[in-house]
């Protein structure tokens, strides 16, 4: 355990280099969503006889897989302390402008690139924006792209809707590996790659120290700039990919796709403890929370809960782990509180 | 510190617990519904557009209805908004379930074919009422009426409204919603094929009110800044009941007519705004759905064209081509709603 040092003026002298604490490990709030988890599995398991089945559970990952490619580059914008609630109408943008693509002769390899590209951009957009004008907040610049690329999908593509796609294409949404859905395996190495990324690399590190502090960080030689830049560029296409993987499921692409999804891949990724003040998650939470989420819906589906109820399930989730996130901070200084673990330190010191 | 983090988190633990502990007291009741839905046991499933809207509702009633008739489940489905990503999820959560017959009200004609296709390799019956899917996703077509009655009847009733001078606009559901845009084009043919009759009535604008009652509202309210429109004609029940209100709030001398649900409309035609309207019987249309997937699953029927067989109390129908491929079963004309029989018919529906 770190050895802490409790000065008579009640500050706290912590040691550098925090040793292994069993007990820091076991109270993370990834246990948490382990424990949800299992709940929900219990539950389902013992109230649908449907549900322990491995082809349901593949098949009900491959329903929920396409929003969680966007989550993981949503952690990073989130744990950079912005938001982009962009990222759904990129997908539209994105799938529209590869469908009149193909529509338009182009083969259909090339116009996935070409939608990879427009959402590549899109992205790229917003970061620029918020690099250039760091006064404004994320939320507002994501809300008005949000507003212009589906609009400009809507133009696009006016009120139709393009299909026709060839057979190959079909797969990435259906298509399986032995009985592994592609859009898992993609999903797996995805989430490896932002493990790697977000933990283990300085850039990771120095996007944590962004969402604790901009002005900090800028001071202390960080290029704050091009890391905004990159990890909303990065949002822009991966929400493209997602946007591939989405009409490759539906077999066309309008400009209305994906309506909402902003929120469900906001909510799971707050769910998943990172914090929307910035500085604080990890994404193995994100990973956790995406099957609590996606499990809760799939097995309240399967036993015909209906989709309000679930709508209400979820929410009050998402509402107990924002604030169990940040019950920390505000619990702590209640003076009952206090007083109780005042009580208790007491009673440790005289034995 | 340490004491405050203990203590958090017991109190997180037992919140969560609480609250997965209600989850399971929720699927405790679902869990009736689940017995059903067991491999022994005969369940159709109808998936409405949308979970909210009132008229896929009165729909499921003869649904159910007829399901208690053949003597199998009836299920109730629906997403909370009407998008196909969300209905993908609904099917394959049936398909998982293992239910017998799946009738659908399609939020988008071509995207729902991938899942469809899944569910009829699975030897699952599937049928589209209402908006149809495509010929490849579905066995058959439940059409509420003939689509060329409905549309034609609408533009003449317009040009009826308003004698044969003013602008006429029209205010449909989603852009993609399938039966509107044939109603539609069946309006747009009628105004082509008689260019002198209806010179001073030209077709002004098509809005789209994607069956949201807000959007609905607000593209009303923009219809109404084009002063040569005299006359609104929206194919949707939450259209037009959103048209309805906007015109009475603002005294509004433009008509309306359209496709609307007496109980819904009678206010309005009582009031004069809505001189008259049509519709089919929607409990109807839901009760020869489910005849017509027992029919299809006993193997009376295979969906193809000279197919016939008996509809419970509906009597005999028959399986004919569908204008845009595939084949459907015809419930009838369409059903005229005036000042005169509205109050009859606006408790029953």
């Amino acid at each position: 355990m770190a050895k802490q040092v409790i000065q008579a003026d009640g500050t706290r002298i912590i040691e550098n280099e925090r040793a292994f604490s069993w007990k820091r490990f076991m109270f993370q709030w990834e246990w948490m969503l382990v424990l949800m988890l299992i709940i929900v599995n219990i539950i389902n398991i013992s109230s649908s006889s449907n549900y322990a089945n491995f082809d349901n559970i593949m098949n009900a990952m491959r329903d929920f897989l396409d929003k969680a490619i966007v989550v993981f580059p949503m952690a990073l914008v989130i744990v950079l302390g912005e938001i982009d609630i962009s990222v759904a109408s990129i997908m539209a943008l994105s799938s529209v402008t590869m469908g009149m693509a193909y529509q338009a002769g182009v083969p259909m390899g090339l116009a996935i690139v070409i939608g990879l590209l427009v959402g590549t951009l899109c992205g790229f957009i917003n970061g620029i924006i918020l690099v250039k004008f760091p006064e404004l907040s994320s939320m507002i610049v994501t809300l008005a792209t949000q507003i212009i690329f589906r609009g400009i999908a809507s133009i696009l593509l006016e009120t139709g809707s393009v299909g026709g796609f060839p057979d190959w294409f079909n797969s990435f949404g259906w298509g399986k590996v032995g009985s592994i859905p592609i859009i898992l395996i993609f999903t797996i190495i995805e989430a490896l790659f932002f493990v790697y990324l977000l933990h283990f690399t300085k850039f990771g590190r120095r996007t944590y120290a962004m969402g604790n502090s901009v002005m900090v960080s800028k001071f202390s030689g960080i290029k704050t700039n091009k890391i905004k830049l990159i990890i909303f560029t990065m949002a822009g296409l991966l929400a493209a990919v997602a946007a591939v993987f989405l009409a490759s499921k539906m077999g066309s692409v309008r400009p209305d796709v994906a309506k909402g999804y902003e929120l469900d891949i906001i909510a799971m990724v707050v769910l998943g403890g990172v914090a929307s003040s910035g500085g604080k998650g990890k994404i193995l939470g994100c990973i956790l929370s995406i099957l609590v989420i996606g499990f809760l819906r799939y097995g309240l589906g399967l036993v015909n809960v209906t989709s309000q109820v679930i709508m209400i399930i979820v929410g009050t989730l998402l509402i107990v782990a924002v604030a169990i996130t940040n019950l920390k901070s505000s619990f702590g200084q209640a003076k009952w509180v206090k007083n109780l673990s005042n009580n208790i330190k007491g009673v440790k010191a005289q034995r | 510190m340490n004491t405050k983090k203990i203590l958090s988190i017991c109190i997180s633990a037992v919140l969560s617990m609480s609250l997965l502990a209600g989850c399971g007291g929720k699927t405790d009741s679902g869990s009736t519904s689940k017995s059903s839905t067991d491999k022994s046991s005969v369940t159709y499933a109808f998936v409405a557009k949308d979970v909210q809207n009132p008229y896929m509702k009165k729909v499921y009633e003869g649904f159910e209805k007829a399901c208690g008739e053949i003597g199998v489940t009836a299920l109730y489905k629906g997403p909370e908004a009407a998008t196909p990503e969300k209905q993908i999820e609904i099917i394959n959560q049936l398909v998982a379930q293992n239910v017998t017959g799946i009738a659908i009200a399609a939020n988008d004609a071509d995207a729902l074919q991938p899942a469809l296709k899944e569910a009829m390799n699975k030897g699952i019956k599937v049928v589209s009422l209402d908006s149809a899917v495509n010929a490849q996703s579905r066995q058959t077509h439940i059409q509420q009426a003939d689509p060329e009655k409905i549309g034609r009847g609408l533009i003449q009733a317009a040009y009826d409204m308003v004698k044969g001078d003013g602008g006429i606009a029209v205010l449909s559901a989603t852009a993609q919603a399938t039966n509107q845009n044939l109603w539609i084009e069946w309006m747009q043919k009628e105004m082509k094929e008689n260019p002198t009759k209806y010179a001073k009535t030209p077709l002004i604008k098509i809005a789209y009110g994607d069956d949201d009652p807000t959007k609905s509202t607000s593209e009303t309210q923009a219809l109404l800044t084009n002063s040569d429109v005299k006359v609104i004609i929206a194919p949707t029940t939450v259209g037009m009941l959103a048209a309805g209100k906007v015109l009475q709030d603002k005294k509004s001398t433009v008509l309306l007519t359209g496709l609307g649900l007496p109980s819904e409309m009678a206010p309005f035609i009582e009031s004069g705004i809505c001189p008259w309207m049509y519709l089919w019987n929607p409990v109807d249309i839901g009760y020869l759905t489910g005849y017509t997937i027992d029919a299809l699953k006993k193997g009376d029927i295979k969906g193809v064209k000279g197919d016939s067989f008996k509809a419970g109390t509906l009597g005999d129908k028959a399986v004919t081509d569908a204008a845009g491929g595939g084949t459907e079963v015809m419930l009838g004309d369409p059903f005229k709603f005036d000042s005169k029989n509205i109050a009859e018919w606006k408790t029953v529906y």
